[in-house]
């Protein structure tokens, strides 16, 4: 259903260890929220939005989101991470259609 | 008593709500709900969460927000003037190294925008802003 989904994240490549980073987040979703109607048909336009979203390091949580219909267009995140260790970043979008999408961002220790 | 600006806006929006047309009442009784259910019915001390928001927004589809509250697990926002109020719900993990984040929601007009943090003690506490919403993000 949804097209053109691209997520796109930015991640430090180093950090020092024990730091915290800040990490921006951002996937191209037309987040319908179900209020807007066709201007030809007058009908509602059905919802259809991404109602999770999650980051982990190396399976251990940093923050899970419940997205809602009120969360703008091509939903915008930004929140701060600890890094203890080398590892990866894994940022998981969870669609109303039942599509997931993902992204992975390594970071290294220095 | 003295009243600062912002209590005296907060007082004047309260009685303009009042007195304005019952889908409005209805709009708030659904957004105390959704508080209700995320805090069980607790009370909730205003103060140790920073919410911010822009004062005035000019275009509803996309306001930027910003909360952060040192200790919490959970961040809920509402904007109580919304269809749906509920905006967002963040859960902090344990490599969360603060705890606030940064989003754009959707605002259908002028209102007050709501975060209500659950704290690590499984206490509440709350911050309130007013959005000036010059164009409406709902495409009604």
């Amino acid at each position: 259903m949804a097209k053109g989904v691209k997520p796109r994240v930015k991640v430090p490549k180093t950090a020092a260890a024990g730091s915290s980073i800040t990490i921006k987040t951002l996937i191209s979703h037309k987040m319908e929220s179900g209020q807007r109607k066709d201007k030809k048909t007058g009908e509602l336009i059905p919802r259809s939005i991404i109602n999770r979203f999650t980051c982990e390091f190396n399976g251990k949580s940093v923050i899970e989101i419940d997205i809602e219909p009120a969360v703008s267009t091509n939903p915008y995140f930004q929140f701060d991470a600890t890094v203890p260790e080398a590892g990866d970043f894994v940022f998981t979008w969870y669609d109303d259609d039942g599509s997931v999408y993902d992204a992975t961002k390594s970071v290294a220790i220095g | 008593m003295e009243f600062s600006r912002r209590e005296t806006i907060a007082l004047g929006l309260g009685a303009a709500a009042m007195t304005m047309l019952p889908i409005r009442a209805f709009a708030e009784a659904t957004a105390d709900e959704i508080v209700a259910d995320f805090t069980g019915g607790a009370s909730m001390s205003d103060g140790g969460v920073t919410l911010t928001t822009p004062e005035i927004a000019e275009n509803g589809n996309t306001v930027p927000i910003a909360v952060d509250a040192p200790g919490a697990v959970s961040v809920m926002i509402v904007a109580t003037g919304n269809p749906t109020p509920k905006v967002a719900v963040f859960n902090f993990g344990e490599l969360a190294a603060s705890q606030s984040a940064s989003t754009r929601i959707r605002l259908a007009g002028t209102q007050d925008v709501l975060a209500i943090a659950k704290m690590a003690d499984g206490s509440f506490l709350r911050a309130s802003s007013t959005v000036k919403v010059t164009i409406g993000g709902c495409g009604g």
